[in-house]
């Protein structure tokens, strides 16, 4: 049978440069002498170490545990010693520095004790393995690096289709490629692990057609399964979640919704591989397939590499960095961001790491002004008008940037890719975000401020009529004999108080500046005392507010 | 070693505003040769003449705005400017006014604008307007197809009228000028003529004009080519000859005596220049989709609003700059539907 394939509209075919790593098979990466592990590999919050310097660790070995829902553990990548937990820096496009677990390796690349389970995974609750895809430390291994196991909990929605994405729309990365051809068997185990958690009905693996071997690999391994292997015509950038889901079913997950809401879960392919590994054999995820690619290495190869490797270490592998290479990207040349250096480690988004020379590049050219040609809607994705986008963003107008759905730009690329003016399109979109999340934050902190202030303003009203009514109180009470004999009992407190007073100045204590004062200045001390009171009271009454809005603020990141 | 990090994407296709611009030029060339080759050398004076003064007040516009000249000079959009005012004037207009026509659309129409990508009105269009406005006479008087008349100026004839007005000795310019089919229909249907009697005249053809059929089929040759290279999409010369042809055949239902065919309106005066060159102006243009469509009906109903009842023969020219002056609305109006936002 022929599956029926739908259009996503727009898209683009840049030219595709695969082959230049496809033509050796994947090879293991040399062992590094130090590994430096980033305790924030993923999206969601980082891990937290659970070991401690000078600590001898194992291959596999949990270092680092997933702190809060959205988290991933870490596990060290080979046998070593940890020799420092510390700022190193990490693959980011901001160049900063992140906490990370540094290993001196020992050599003996020792795995830590593991086996497969006892008991088949067609026998394990949902959650149970869900559990392991937890602390095996699965993330979304396409780039996104989402972790894996929230992917697997449907949470109640009955999943009609799980998609694994073998797309790999970039130019240059064939890493899903050559996982695809040479362990398939390894994807279509993880396909029915994953099936089983999530109880879907079909099972689809999406291939581009630029990608005949592999193909042909997993529809052999496919042969007796019940797992639909699906050749989709090659456009970029289909193996987008979104895109690939509407090619597949025509169906369209909402703006700022998931799949899920529409009973559609997608994995990349080499998480399904990785969570094989972690549930029929009991090892967690410690590397990953890196393409090593561009003419600024001699040897473009497919390396399985240990996480925390730096890419100097690989790109020496692979003959060494030529002198006329022009910028470093990790990921692809649509979407990866660049590095300042290569002295970074690879870490579980690693898909590709590419030397790019001048000529696999473009190099930096004139800007023209935007003549409104509309290629750039034609081939946008999602449908969005990047050129008002782009208007919108230069003149920060932000309210209207977001009205034509600004935030719906999956930063593809293909809109500054076709425009003929050379117009650094999504880098206009990129500036736009994150000035509005600035404003939103700012927003935010306004917003407490003004209800600190509103919160002031009542309490001293509230305090004022509180004053007022003890007045009136006391009023009445001098006014009603009743209350006589409560008096009795403050003239006797006065007694005890100014007898108390007298025995002080007898034994001779301190002298105070404020003894003997007239009754006028007894009064300003009086008042000052109320002040001093008061101004105590109000610095409580912040304090506690900010405690609450610090647990508030901490509760809701949790949410987050 | 630091290396560069520039924001992604790091690869860019091979488009360039130089590379589009180069295209509609050449796409322009085949109807350029037809129409020289029918109607004289006036046609080719008339384009050098404009492409070198569109060079050249380009160049002088940048120095004074004080922009890059050599850049934008080869975006080669000052070139498309001229070749599109060169074919739309009478083939052997004086020189100085395919001149002041050329440096007026340059000056006003584009760089007092801000330049390329700015202009809200399409530049060769602005010209040629204010030249039909300025000088009608010159304006209206075209060469008769070479096919009708006796007379065949050369290169230098031609040029010594063009430069100096001088014909040769025993030539009248009424023997080398004749009515345009647009022109000759207006006024015989206001001398109450029915429409069979006025195209029994040699200057119709089998669809057009005679002459000025084969020119537009032409042009609609390489208007199809910068539709099959994606320079213009389908929508708005599909939308402007679409309807300019539905609106001609109602009414040519209605009364076949009063009212032309279809065929005669789309291959007459500028319908198919404009409709695949003109009106697809993205500077001026609508941009969305839906937008280019309306643009294009817009342009297709005006011109047959003008051509039929209003005061000139043909009206590709006005029709254009009215919907250049409503493309900001429409495009307001006509966004797309985002990708998962509902509404299929």
């Amino acid at each position: 049978m022929i599956r029926q394939l739908f259009k996503f509209k727009g898209g683009i075919h840049p030219p595709q440069h695969k082959d230049i790593s496809t033509r050796q098979p994947i090879k293991a990466a040399t062992l590094a002498k130090q590994l430096v592990l980033p305790l924030h590999q993923h999206i969601g919050e980082s891990a937290v170490p659970i070991v401690a310097v000078g600590e001898h660790v194992l291959k596999g070995q949990k270092i680092a545990r997933a702190e809060g829902y959205v988290s991933a553990s870490v596990h060290a990548s080979s046998s070593g010693t940890v020799v420092a937990i510390e700022e190193r820096p990490i693959p980011h496009p901001s160049g900063l520095n992140a906490q990370c677990i540094v290993i001196d390796t020992d050599g003996e690349d020792r795995w830590i004790e593991h086996s497969a389970p006892t008991t088949p995974y067609t026998e394990m609750p949902a959650s149970q393995l869900r559990n392991l895809i937890r602390t095996s430390g699965i993330v979304g291994l396409g780039g996104a690096g989402f972790p894996s196991y929230i992917k697997l909990n449907p949470t109640g929605t009955r999943i009609d289709t799980l998609i694994l994405n073998g797309v790999e729309c970039e130019p240059y990365i064939s890493c899903d490629d050559m996982l695809m051809r040479e362990r398939p068997e390894q994807i279509i185990a993880g396909a029915k692990i994953m099936r089983h958690a999530l109880q879907a009905k079909q099972v689809l693996i999406a291939i581009e057609d630029n990608k005949p071997e592999a193909y042909a690999a997993l529809t052999n391994a496919c042969e007796h399964e019940d797992i639909e292997v699906v050749q989709v015509p090659t456009l970029y950038p289909q193996g987008g979640e979104k895109q690939l889901i509407k090619v597949l079913t025509d169906k369209e997950v909402p703006s700022n919704g998931l799949p899920v809401q529409i009973g559609i879960v997608v994995h990349n392919v080499a998480t399904a591989a990785a969570t094989h590994n972690a549930i029929n054999l009991g090892k967690t995820l410690v590397s990953r397939i890196v393409t090593i690619s561009g003419d600024g290495v001699a040897k473009p190869c497919n390396l399985e590499v240990p996480f925390g490797t730096p890419m100097r270490h690989l790109l020496d592998q692979c003959g060494g960095l030529r002198n006329d290479v022009d910028r470093i990207i990790m990921g692809g040349p649509m979407m990866g961001f660049a590095m300042h250096s290569t002295d970074i480690p690879v870490i579980k988004t690693t898909n590709c790491i590419l030397a790019a020379t001048r000529d696999n590049v473009t190099p930096p050219s004139d800007i023209m002004p935007c003549i409104r040609c509309g290629a750039c809607a034609d081939v946008c994705p999602v449908e969005l008008l990047p050129q008002q986008l782009q208007w919108f963003a230069r003149a920060k107008e932000f309210d209207r940037a977001q009205e034509y759905n600004l935030f719906d730009c999956i930063e593809c690329g293909c809109c500054s890719y076709v425009c003929p003016s050379n117009i650094p399109l999504v880098h206009y979109y990129r500036y736009a975000k994150t000035e509005i999340w600035a404003q939103e934050r700012e927003k935010e902190k306004a917003d407490q401020a003004r209800q600190r202030h509103e919160f002031r303003l009542s309490r001293i009203e509230r305090e004022a009529a509180e004053k007022a009514a003890r007045l009136a109180q006391k009023k009445a009470a001098m006014k009603n004999p009743a209350a006589g004999a409560q008096d009795a009992k403050q003239a006797a407190i006065q007694a005890a108080m100014a007898r108390a007073k007298a025995k002080k100045q007898a034994q001779g204590s301190e002298p105070k500046n404020t003894d003997n004062l007239t009754e006028a200045q007894q009064q300003q001390v009086n008042k000052a005392d109320e002040m001093r009171a008061q101004a105590q009271q109000i610095a409580e009454s912040r304090r506690s507010q900010a405690q609450q809005m610090m647990a508030g603020k901490q509760a809701k990141d949790e949410k987050e | 070693m630091r290396f560069n990090t520039p924001s992604s994407p790091h690869f860019h296709g091979p488009s360039t505003v130089t590379t589009v611009m180069l295209r509609v030029a050449y796409a322009l060339i085949p109807g350029m040769l037809i129409y020289s080759w029918l109607f004289g050398w006036g046609v080719i004076i008339n384009v050098l003449l404009a492409s070198v003064t569109a060079l050249a007040t380009e160049a002088l516009m940048l120095r004074l705005r004080q922009r890059p000249v050599k850049m934008f000079l080869s975006d080669g959009s000052a070139l498309v400017t001229a070749l599109l005012l060169g074919l739309a004037l009478p083939p052997l207009a004086p020189w100085w006014m395919v001149l002041v026509g050329t440096a007026f659309a340059i000056i006003f129409a584009k760089h007092l604008y801000g330049g390329l990508g700015f202009n809200p009105f399409n530049p060769a269009m602005v010209g040629y307007v204010m030249l039909l406005i300025s000088f009608p006479r010159e304006m209206t008087s075209w060469p008769a197809p070479l096919s009708l008349t006796e007379i065949h100026l050369t290169l230098s004839q031609s040029l010594a009228y063009v430069f100096g007005g001088n014909l040769p000795i025993g030539i009248k310019l009424d023997a080398l000028t004749m009515a345009t089919p647009l022109d000759a229909l207006r006024t015989e249907l206001s001398l109450n003529k029915v429409m069979e009697e006025i195209t029994a005249s040699p200057i119709f053809g089998a669809m057009g004009g005679s002459g000025w059929e084969w020119v537009n089929i032409a042009f609609l040759g390489g208007g199809l080519w910068l539709m099959y290279k994606n320079i213009i999409s389908w929508h708005v010369p599909a939308a402007m000859l679409g309807s300019l042809a539905l609106i001609s055949l109602v009414f040519y239902f209605i009364d076949p005596a009063a009212y032309s065919s279809p065929l005669f309106h789309l291959f007459s005066g500028g319908a198919i220049l404009g409709a695949f060159f003109i009106a697809t102006d993205p500077v001026s243009g609508a941009t969305t989709p839906k937008g280019r469509i309306w643009f294009g009906i817009g342009v297709g109903v005006l011109t047959y609003v003008i051509r039929a009842w209003g005061g000139y023969p043909d009206a590709v020219a006005f029709s254009i700059l009215l919907m250049n002056m409503a493309a900001p609305t429409i495009d307001h109006y006509t966004r797309p539907r985002v990708f998962g936002h509902g509404g299929k």
